[in-house]
């Protein structure tokens, strides 16, 4: 089931070919609506609690184990930037830190040059100028759609906002459902909504952002990533970073455990994209050790497992510096975005 | 291997707990230890080596005790306890709290200590047994502060013995000790010879805490120095260990008069319904059975899982048993360490080689080449009728069987010597606290597994021992009744060659199921009055009459189902018509005993049944307060079947204190008359017959209680026995009890005031409190 990258694949991964999950995995097709199989989904929410509160305590990467754990996180990082006032200079900032994350003597000293993030994550209208700014470097512009972060915008301006953000260059869209369908039990609607937006996407690969701190309950996540699934989300994504809760340990072990039973039972693997509130290093190890624990070495690559987050790489960078140089680094060291 | 490799493969590297501080204090200790007694280490004598099971490492030299070291230390703590108990309360409670805080501060040297000693990981030790040796020590320096004003009629027992296990050392120690020191006790206590360590450093602790000297002594050696703690002049001995052991001590200390709380093995169910969340359930398992290596008392080892889930149920276990890491126990990165000691992994392999049944799977891991490992196993597919299902592996080793319902379910569960713990997987509320009343154990966990706390009691029922540890009900394994003993002098009956008074036969049976009885054995003895006169005869009952009433007891098991508004409702009639026929009994008493005290008698047995009727509603349980998002819930359980020899010397107030409260808590009773002054009782089931009591849950046989006793006493479907017989029979009795470890309660020769209301101590006698962990949260 599980099996080590290839040494060609780590090198695509390396080089930043690697994020798209097209590139190396088939693509979820989604299947006929099962209710029976989505509503059937338990998550008991004391034993899911316990299970996330002891991990870090019983997983601990060290020394250059943790070095290269962290450069592992850089690359699934969807470097974001989601504000009302981003322009064009920001975004160009932007990319250029997604293109050399960290300083180059640093991943010199490491034996890692090349290192990329997994993505730019960007509104529509800052689609062009992330493109222009990335050409070349292989790293995929993602944009947010469908009228984030609430998502509620008539239905066909959602629909042609996905198809406008592809025209304009975006390799990956992250749609946000409508979390009224959950809340009111209208599962159907729930899946015709993703199907329409999977295939408003076309090549583009989709991700389906639950909105998990508005949903109620980790059974209603459950049900939602389940449902996304069945109707063909590439990767399902907890938040907008919007939310007053964003991702979680106990939201992300109850996501995964879906995305295992879905490739279980389909054969098809569909990544993950935790988002909000990761912000510290030692936060991301944990990250990839649940994603380790939980549903394997394969879901380590960009190509399954992206970070959404603005400012954990700062901390990385510090962490990576104090390990080469044993002394505790300080932010302005290191080039901001 | 470089970064770039590691960021190709992923692996987790290394992550080692330094073990220098750790060694630098047994260097500083001279790598050799004698015992603690009266303040100060003696010095080392002749003794043995405490190993690392994970490198065979010697770490240091214990000493064996001797019989002068054990004496020694008895008549240290002998001498420390009165003034201790006179420091009151809040004086003993300030040094509880520094003993919590000095372990609070050297927290990491205890539990690197205690992972090198005993080979469980360090994220157990760390993140675990040390932090809830912590907590007990504040929880019982609170216990200490209240005990004045809660407990005011409660005084400390004395000296006690204290005898624990390797699989939790330091917080095996802080359960037996914590609570014992808190009531004014003073302890003697032995760590098991594998893992003594935390042990040393805690007398260390207690040294640096200034307490005073001789409340804590600790001496070190193999099961012979257990022995001589057992046979020496202690109040006290608690044991947690094996069942085998358990019962030598109970026989050991039978007649004695010494308390004695036992925590045994146990073969814990871990039940998983339909509609649990599957894969908390499975993860759940890691906690229940791969925890410390599965050599856990009340670790699930007994996997019953619900037929229609039990194929992906199992496959999912399967892929998640592979992802255990098995390896150095100070790696922060291991989930399973070594097994303590070479010989008990002999053991562990020897029973999984013997099985041949079921499908065997053992996780796929990389074992460490030297050590005491044992890989991760599940055995699938077993029946209730194979070794593994009923006996306790204490090992990494998991059994399984499937279930249909939810009732086959806890026949499947009961079908066990043990009764320790439990494990209820559902998310229908209904379904889990329907099922977890109806498991015979005293810890349930809902939705969860080993989860502790020094405000919620532990322990068990059948052979899991008994006595509680933790909360308020732990309490009583610590204290006595503040009353003076005196002697009981064997009340003979009277003899005579007089002939009957009333030319009309009157024929008293034994009461049996709702029936009279006449004895299997044929034969009957007189009964004289004091002048010789024949009042009647009774028969004189048998190990076949016991049969019986036992089957009959234990067959009226709906009664523990009924409500409390309802026993007391019949207690109250049962009241009622022994009031109509007062005078009759009261003239029959008088008769029999030859005083005239028979109305005073009789009064007091109304009032008894009065009294027992109003605790029939009222004996509640508690909510206790745990450190989770979710309640314990201390339930009052009744014991089952309560055999009991009545005293002698009150015919039917005797009968009526031990039987009221023992129904009144949904007991079922077995009661043998006053030996000399039977015909109360007799009278007596004409008074049940006519007050809706069902049949079977009172039975009463007459005869020799020295004839009643052995076959009461080791009856195996008899769940406690007590004796307030004059005759001297409290050893027997409890050497008989050992057959299943039935809680005991007996006289040891002393008299009881039976026109004082004992109600209370009744009522708890008559009750086991179960513990239920209920998480929530949506």
């Amino acid at each position: 089931m599980e099996r080590h990258l290839s040494e060609q694949d780590a090198q695509v991964a390396a080089t930043g070919d690697a994020q798209l999950p097209q590139v190396s995995e088939p693509r979820n097709p989604g299947m006929e609506l099962d209710l029976d199989w989505a509503l059937g989904m338990q998550a008991n929410t004391s034993a899911i609690e316990r299970r996330c509160a002891t991990l870090p305590g019983r997983r601990s990467v060290k020394k250059d184990y943790q070095a290269a754990w962290l450069l592992k996180a850089i690359t699934c990082i969807d470097l974001t930037t989601l504000s009302g006032d981003d322009t064009d200079g920001r975004v160009r900032r932007l990319c250029a830190k997604a293109r050399q994350p960290v300083r180059a003597d640093i991943l010199q000293a490491l034996g890692t040059p090349g290192i990329t993030t997994g993505a730019v994550c960007v509104y529509h209208d800052m689609i062009a100028p992330a493109v222009a700014a990335l050409k070349g470097t292989g790293i995929p512009v993602a944009a947010v759609s469908t009228g984030f972060p609430a998502g509620l915008s008539p239905f066909h301006l959602r629909v042609a906002e996905i198809e406008e953000s592809v025209k304009a260059g975006a390799h990956e869209i992250d749609i946000v459902i409508s979390r009224r369908h959950v809340l009111s039990g209208n599962w159907q609607a729930l899946y015709d909504e993703m199907k329409a937006f999977r295939a408003a996407c076309g090549e583009a690969h989709v991700k389906a952002i639950l909105a998990t701190g508005e949903l109620g309950s980790l059974r209603n996540v459950a049900r939602a990533s389940m449902i996304c699934m069945m109707a063909g989300a590439d990767f399902i994504k907890t938040s907008t970073g919007k939310e007053s809760v964003n991702a979680t340990l106990p939201v992300s072990l109850v996501m995964i455990r879906a995305i295992r039973d879905y490739h279980e039972r389909t054969g098809y693997r569909v990544g993950y994209k935790p988002a909000g509130g990761i912000s510290k290093a030692k936060d991301a190890l944990v990250y990839l050790s649940l994603m380790k624990e939980e549903l394997g070495d394969r879901w380590l690559q960009p190509d399954l497992f992206r970070f959404g987050a603005s400012s954990l790489l700062g901390d990385i960078e510090r962490q990576l510096e104090h390990h080469v140089t044993g002394a505790y680094s300080a932010g302005y060291r290191h080039a901001m975005a | 291997m470089s970064i770039k490799e590691i960021f190709d493969t992923m692996s987790y590297g290394p992550a080692p707990e330094s073990a220098a501080e750790a060694l630098a204090w047994l260097v500083d200790q001279g790598d050799r230890f004698g015992h603690f007694i009266n303040g100060s280490f003696t010095k080392p004598g002749d003794g043995f080596n405490s190993q690392n099971p994970a490198t065979g490492e010697v770490l240091a030299t214990l000493t064996q005790a001797t019989q002068a070291d054990v004496d020694a230390a008895v008549s240290a703590a002998r001498s420390a306890q009165p003034k201790w108990e006179k420091l009151g309360g809040p004086g003993r409670a300030k040094h509880l709290y520094a003993i919590a805080r000095l372990l609070q501060k050297h927290s990491r040297l205890f539990a690197v200590l205690e992972t090198m000693d005993n080979g469980k990981p360090i994220r157990e030790s760390r993140d675990i047994d040390i932090p809830l040796a912590q907590r007990h020590f504040y929880y019982h320096a609170g216990m200490a502060q209240l005990m004045e004003g809660e407990l005011p009629d409660r005084a400390a027992l004395g000296v006690c013995g204290q005898i624990i296990p390797w699989n939790f050392p330091l917080l095996m120690l802080a359960w037996k000790v914590a609570p014992a020191i808190a009531m004014g006790n003073t302890v003697v206590l032995k760590p098991a010879e594998y893992t003594s360590l935390t042990a040393l450093l805690f007398a260390d602790i207690c040294r640096q805490a200034g307490l005073p000297k001789g409340v804590v002594n600790i001496v070190t050696g193999d099961g012979a120095v257990g022995e001589m703690i057992v046979a020496t002049d202690v109040d006290k001995i608690a044991f947690t260990g094996s069942t085998a052991v358990g019962r030598r001590i109970r026989e050991a200390t039978a007649g004695s008069g010494k308390a004695l709380t036992l925590e045994l093995g146990g073969k814990s169910p871990y039940i998983v319904f339909d509609d649990a969340d599957i894969d908390s359930a499975v993860e759940g398992l890691v906690d229940a059975i791969w925890f410390n290596q599965g050599q856990v008392c009340c670790a699930g080892s007994r996997l019953l899982v619900q037929e229609g889930i039990a194929e992906r149920f199992h496959a999912k276990l399967r892929a998640r048993m592979d992802k255990l890491r098995i390896g150095d126990p100070l790696d922060k990165c291991i989930d399973v360490g070594a097994v303590v000691d070479p010989v008990q992994l002999k053991t562990i392999t020897d029973m999984v080689a013997s099985n041949d049944a079921g499908e065997t799977y053992q996780a796929k891991v990389d074992l460490p080449g030297e050590g005491c490992f044992y890989p991760p196993t599940l055995i699938e597919g077993l029946t209730p009728a194979d070794r593994l299902m009923q006996e306790e592996i204490f090992g990494p080793v998991l059994v399984s069987c499937t279930f249909r319902t939810p009732a086959e379910a806890v026949e499947l569960a009961n079908n066990t010597r043990y009764g320790l713990a439990a494990s209820v997987w559902s998310e229908n509320v209904n379904l889990a606290l329907d099922i977890a009343p109806k498991l015979t154990c005293g810890v349930v966990w809902v939705n969860g597994t080993n989860m502790f706390d020094a405000a919620a009691g532990f322990g068990g029922v059948r052979e899991s021992g008994f006595g509680r540890e933790g909360g308020w009900e732990g309490l009583s394994a610590y204290t006595k009744p503040r009353t003076k003993p005196k002697a009981l002098t064997q009340v003979e009956a009277f003899t005579g060659q007089g002939s009957g008074t009333d030319p009309i036969d009157r024929t008293a049976k034994m009461y049996i199921g709702g029936k009279q009885a006449r004895p299997d054995s044929g034969y009957s003895r007189a009964v004289h009055d004091k002048s010789g006169h024949i009042l009647g005869h009774v028969g004189m009952g048998s190990r076949k009459d016991v049969r019986n009433a036992v089957e009959a007891a234990a067959g009226a098991k709906g009664w523990a189902k009924t409500t409390g508004h309802l026993r007391a409702q019949i207690l109250y009639y049962i009241g009622e018509t022994l009031s109509a026929r007062a005078d009759e009994f009261a003239h029959r008493i008088d008769h029999m005993t030859g005083r005239r005290t028979g109305a005073k008698e009789v009064d007091a047995s109304i009032q008894r049944l009065f009294t027992a009727a109003a605790w029939a509603d009222k004996y509640d349980g508690q909510v206790h307060g745990v450190p989770i998002r979710g309640v314990a819930l201390a339930m009052k359980e009744p014991v089952g079947v309560i055999g009991a020899l009545c005293a002698d010397e009150a015919p039917l107030l005797g009968l009526v204190s031990v039987m009221a409260p023992a129904i009144a808590m949904g007991n079922r009773v077995v009661l043998a008359a006053s030996d000399p002054f039977p015909l109360a009782a007799t009278d007596f089931y004409q008074v049940l017959d006519t007050s809706d009591v069902p049949a079977g849950v009172v039975n009463i046989l007459t005869g020799s209680h020295a004839d009643l006793a052995a076959p009461l006493a080791s009856h195996m479907n008899v769940d406690a026995v007590w004796s307030f017989s004059s005759t001297d029979l409290s050893g027997e009795i409890e050497k008989a009890s050992a057959s299943n470890l039935k809680r005991s309660w007996v006289n040891n020769g002393a008299a009881l005031d039976w026109h004082t209301d004992h109600s209370r101590r009744f009522l708890e006698a008559a009750t086991e409190v179960k513990n239920i962990w209920v998480p929530y949260g949506e």
